[in-house]
């Protein structure tokens, strides 16, 4: 078995894997929110087919994509933390962190086990989810690329959140604290970057949307990237925020930032995880040489 | 096979374990007995590589726990004073989780698992949930996981805590079977009777130091250096505390107040002396009914030695 297969596929995973898919909670969980999405969708189509007068058009369709996938998102930014937050402080409560650790298990392989088990499940709910796309490919307006482009967005944006909520998890002691902590910095990145995003542009370009002294002034760029609604949305619809970014001299579509923010974001998360797992043992001592 | 040397822990200004220095050979049973708080479990949270020490460090096997923790971690198994367990396994499950968990083949945890079970008294429970098993069946359960990758070494921090007494004679069966399977084992308790009868040394600690160690007789001896005899009078009691008080190796007498004819005397002597002393003290014409010694037990020594703390 190479190294990555052992860190990928280990008995952690394994159990995590087989304690989540066993409880029938969860499996009660992917009903409801199925069941939701095709409500969601029925009532589009209902609402479109009924009251508009051209009936269920490729827009149409492309607005529903729309949607679904924003809707996908804010499933991925409040599940998330709540399935990750708890990993590591909630065997630390259950009393069986301390076991686990006296195992052979390294502390890289535990984190990111506990990591993708938590994402394994969501990503259940996104396939689960997938049918409801063929609705939107019945009616055309989206092509392929734009889902896979969009899975991947989701995937890679539910990486990174979990990251932090296992960081937060490892790090701080309790699962309450560690689950609005993070909760905290998702409303942060929702909301608190886009308050943020227009302070500072108004600061640059002035009340007056003159331009001038704000060229080339990246700040608002760095402050957007790390929303993942924005991001997202500007990917589907191209011309979100197109006029600031001209004023500002900024080019870069969003979607470029984000990945490499987000990316950035899961492997710094992820190795403050790994390093806080265990404590470091090298004491302070003049006398650890065996005598 | 286990050195603590100089180990040390401090949280801020409290000193959790002042410079213990101890050493324990392989297959030996060592009880380390103290009061609540006194710095067992942190001793042992140390060498089983889940806590640094603030200084000096642990061999197990040879290898120090603060710079070689992943091969301390193969030598151990460790039962801590208060664990979970997951719930939805089976007891099968469990332990294959943890025998995974320590690398060890499929195939193998599956002929290992029964054996284990087996030595632990759980073989009925192999396919029964977790959670359904009593608190003493947990804790077996736990010492069967701790044996899953046969380590040299057995670190149980209070494993008969909470038990009632029927699983406490259980575990001390288990216990008996792992040390004739020349296991070391480093076991903690803050009752002392319970590891006297098992263990072949005990460790007393207090206050973060190591106040007593040696095997049970060295320690029960240690006692018996400074006997407590029981003298009744019939009358004259107070020529009989002078007289007993005149006596140097009488360090102390007291005089019961309920019991007004009961003498309570601390004794370093001898047995030869002691019968001296009963002669003379007849030769005297003291009016004495009876002169017994008080049966004392490790409880007793663990009291003395550990009341200075109070």
């Amino acid at each position: 078995m190479s190294r990555l297969q052992s860190v990928l596929i280990n008995p952690v995973l394994n159990k995590e894997i087989k304690l989540r898919f066993r409880s029938f909670k969860n499996f009660l969980g992917i009903l409801l929110f199925l069941a939701i999405c095709g409500a969601v969708c029925l009532a589009f189509i209902y609402i479109e087919t009924q009251f508009s007068h051209d009936g269920f058009t490729a827009s149409d369709s492309r607005n529903l994509f729309i949607l679904l996938s924003m809707g996908q998102l804010g499933l991925i930014v409040f599940i998330t933390p709540g399935l990750t937050a708890g990993a590591i402080s909630g065997e630390r409560e259950k009393q069986t962190l301390n076991i686990m650790l006296t195992t052979q298990q390294s502390s890289t392989s535990i984190i990111l086990s506990k990591l993708f088990s938590s994402i394994l499940f969501l990503i259940l709910m996104l396939v689960a989810s997938l049918p409801l796309y063929s609705i939107v490919f019945l009616y055309g307006g989206v092509s392929p690329k734009t889902v896979f482009v969009m899975f991947g967005f989701l995937l890679l944006t539910m990486l990174t959140i979990g990251s932090i909520g296992i960081m937060f998890s490892t790090i701080l002691k309790r699962t309450i604290i560690s689950t609005i902590t993070t909760y905290g910095v998702m409303l942060f990145l929702l909301v608190g970057t886009l308050i943020i995003f227009f302070i500072v542009l108004r600061l640059i370009l002035g009340f007056q949307g003159t331009t001038g002294p704000g060229q080339n002034n990246i700040l608002p760029y760095f402050v957007l990237i790390l929303n993942p609604a924005v991001s997202m949305f500007s990917s589907l619809q191209s011309n979100m925020f197109v006029y600031e970014f001209q004023q500002l001299g900024i080019n870069w579509p969003l979607w470029f930032g984000y990945t490499i923010a987000y990316m950035v974001i899961t492997l710094l998360s992820l190795l403050i995880a790994i390093k806080k797992l265990r404590p470091n043992m090298k004491a302070k001592s003049k006398n650890t040489k065996k005598g | 096979m286990i050195e603590i040397q100089n180990l040390t822990k401090r949280y801020g200004s409290f000193t959790a374990l002042d410079n213990l220095n101890l050493s324990i050979d392989k297959g030996t049973v060592f009880g380390f007995v103290g009061p609540n708080g006194a710095g067992k479990s942190t001793t042992f949270s140390i060498l089983a590589t889940l806590l640094r020490p603030s200084e000096g460090t642990a061999y197990i096997n040879g290898y120090d726990v603060t710079k070689d923790p992943k091969q301390v971690r193969k030598s151990i198994g460790y039962v801590p004073d208060f664990f979970g367990v997951y719930d939805q396994f089976k007891v099968h499950e469990y332990l294959d989780f943890y025998g995974s968990s320590y690398g060890i083949p499929s195939a193998e945890r599956k002929a290992i698992i029964p054996q284990l079970l087996e030595l632990v008294n759980l073989e009925e429970k192999i396919d029964a949930y977790v959670d359904l098993l009593s608190r003493g069946m947990k804790q077996r359960l736990c010492l069967a996981r701790a044996l899953i990758h046969d380590p040299d070494i057995l670190i149980l921090d209070e494993p008969a805590s909470g038990l009632d007494p029927r699983a406490r004679v259980e575990m001390r069966g288990i216990l008996r079977e792992l040390k004739k399977m020349d296991k070391t084992i480093i076991i903690s308790s803050h009752i002392l009777p319970e590891l006297s009868e098992l263990c072949d040394e005990l460790g007393v600690i207090e206050h973060g130091q190591l106040i007593a160690h040696g095997n049970v007789n060295q320690i029960e001896n240690q006692l018996q250096a400074q006997k407590v005899l029981h003298v009744t009078v019939k009358g004259n009691v107070e020529q009989a505390i002078s007289f007993f008080e005149n006596d140097t190796n009488v360090l102390e007498v007291e005089h019961d107040e309920e019991d007004n004819q009961l003498l309570q005397l601390s004794y370093q002597g001898t047995e030869d002396e002691q019968v001296i002393l009963l002669q003379q003290a007849i030769e005297h014409g003291l009016p004495i009914l009876t002169l017994s010694q008080k049966q004392t037990n490790l409880e007793d020594i663990f009291m003395e030695i550990t009341k200075g703390g109070e």
